[in-house]
């Protein structure tokens, strides 16, 4: 006997592209890109092999105070017909007015919210919660999951659950979770934080940082409960890494999205 | 003409981008009375039902005239809901009253919004969705969502079937959103330009 399924939703696998005055700044060497570091090149190509939405964070943006580029947002939503995300010092609703009018269906804000709640109902007020991405990140420190502001260097003193339970009922659609311990590591996502985050909270959770195997993303999706998983470096290694994974999940039995 | 009607619910930039991909400017009447000239009518839109507030009054009466006059109507999303009698999420905020129904919260069963690409089941035959294989996956965000009717031409499922696509006539709808949903959107774009000029 067979039920019905629940959802048809698919798990989605998101490319994040780390940009800093205008380049991609994590290595990318693929053949057949005019420019290596071209982040609507890069894009163009992860769209065709099947990516199903793109985040650009401007990665010196918090830390300089820069905004991000207009002109990147605009070369890359020309070619992309799927979400695009927008994080990196988005610190108001003039900033995230910048992002979205030039092309940006989300913005992604990590430390103006925790520093103003506020600012989330507002945006989510002015452009919908399907536009406004809360990203998160924490550590384990004693037992529970440290939130820490500005690029990961200071700590804001609250809980990860507790902030995305608040960032909710503030207005926030979607919950960017980052495990600063496996950032960079590609030792795996940490699937027991991802998990107690998307248990706590209505809206999708996407997962980020450790990605290192294919086996990771199966992980993140089944034990971490993950609605989404955000990688970036793993993208680069192969020319085709991004519809091998899709089709590799597909085979464990995880519903994903496949573009013939 | 195609208006694309801007009353304050959403940035329009991405559907401007996605009909201009499909080979159509999009032209947004600043009066209802502008209506008159257009072949078409876009109703974009994200966020609250009692968003659709400012769509009652002149703008309904004008929409409804250009529709008698054989202009096509393609509600995206938010837009979609609208063509229906009502929302549980704005009670007191009627719809267009064009298609039979009631859009209600998705089931919390699963996680609301619904935010991703999820799979189109064909119910019968559109012109809307002409060339869509069964099982194509377009992108969605939405928390509300309309009933699977007569007008239904394809249902997704989220805790629930709902009405992802409706067709009746020149009167189209999609709760995705085609502008961000890759290859397919962009020929069910073309689609409904096609439907236009029939």
């Amino acid at each position: 006997m067979s039920t019905a399924p629940l959802s048809n939703l698919s798990k989605r696998i998101i490319a994040c592209l780390d940009v800093r005055d205008g380049s991609v700044v994590k290595g990318v060497n693929f053949e057949g890109l005019k420019r290596a570091g071209d982040p609507a090149e890069l894009a163009a190509r992860y769209n065709v092999e099947g990516i199903d939405e793109v985040v650009i964070l401007d990665v010196a943006a918090t830390i300089q105070q820069r905004r991000a580029l207009a002109d990147t947002i605009r070369a890359v939503s020309s070619k992309l017909f799927i979400p695009l995300a927008v994080g990196g010092g988005i610190r108001s609703e003039a900033d995230a007015d910048a992002v979205i009018e030039a092309g940006a269906d989300k913005v992604s804000l990590n430390s103006a919210p925790l520093a103003e709640p506020q600012l989330l109902t507002r945006l989510a007020g002015r452009y919908g919660s399907q536009a406004v991405v809360v990203a998160i990140d924490a550590k384990r420190e004693n037992g529970r999951y440290a939130v820490f502001s500005r690029s990961g260097t200071t700590p804001a003193r609250r809980d990860a659950v507790e902030w995305a339970k608040e960032a909710e009922a503030r207005g926030a659609g979607e919950i960017l979770l980052t495990s600063i311990d496996r950032d960079g590591t590609r030792a795996g996502f940490d699937c027991e934080m991802t998990a107690a985050v998307s248990s706590a909270v209505a809206i999708p959770v996407i997962a980020s940082g450790g990605a290192g195997t294919f086996d990771h993303f199966l992980d993140v999706f089944t034990a971490g409960a993950a609605d989404a998983a955000l990688a970036a470096s793993i993208f680069h290694y192969s020319e085709h890494a991004v519809s091998d994974l899709k089709k590799f999940l597909r085979d464990a039995g995880v519903a994903v999205r496949l573009v013939s | 003409m195609i208006a694309l009607i801007d009353y304050g619910a959403g940035n329009l930039t991405s559907v401007r981008k996605g009909f201009a991909a499909a080979g159509a400017e999009l032209t947004t009447p600043r009066t209802p009375a502008d209506l008159a000239t257009a072949t078409a009518i876009v109703v974009p839109g994200v966020g609250h039902f009692q968003a659709t507030t400012p769509l009652g009054g002149e703008w309904r009466d004008s929409i409804l005239h250009a529709l008698e006059a054989g202009a096509a109507l393609f509600g995206i999303c938010l837009g979609l809901q609208w063509l229906f009698d009502s929302s549980t999420e704005a009670e007191d905020v009627p719809g267009l009253g064009l298609m039979s129904g009631r859009c209600e919260r998705l089931p919390s069963t699963v996680k609301v919004p619904h935010v991703g690409w999820n799979a189109l089941a064909m119910t019968r035959g559109s012109r809307l969705l002409d060339r869509i294989p069964d099982g194509a996956q377009v992108y969605f965000t939405h928390s509300f969502a309309a009933p699977v009717t007569a007008d239904c031409v394809a249902s997704a499922t989220h805790g629930r079937p709902f009405a992802a696509a409706v067709e009746r006539d020149r009167v189209c709808g999609v709760q995705f959103h085609p502008e961000k949903s890759g290859e397919i959107g962009l020929q069910i774009i073309r689609n409904f330009l096609r439907l236009i000029a029939a």
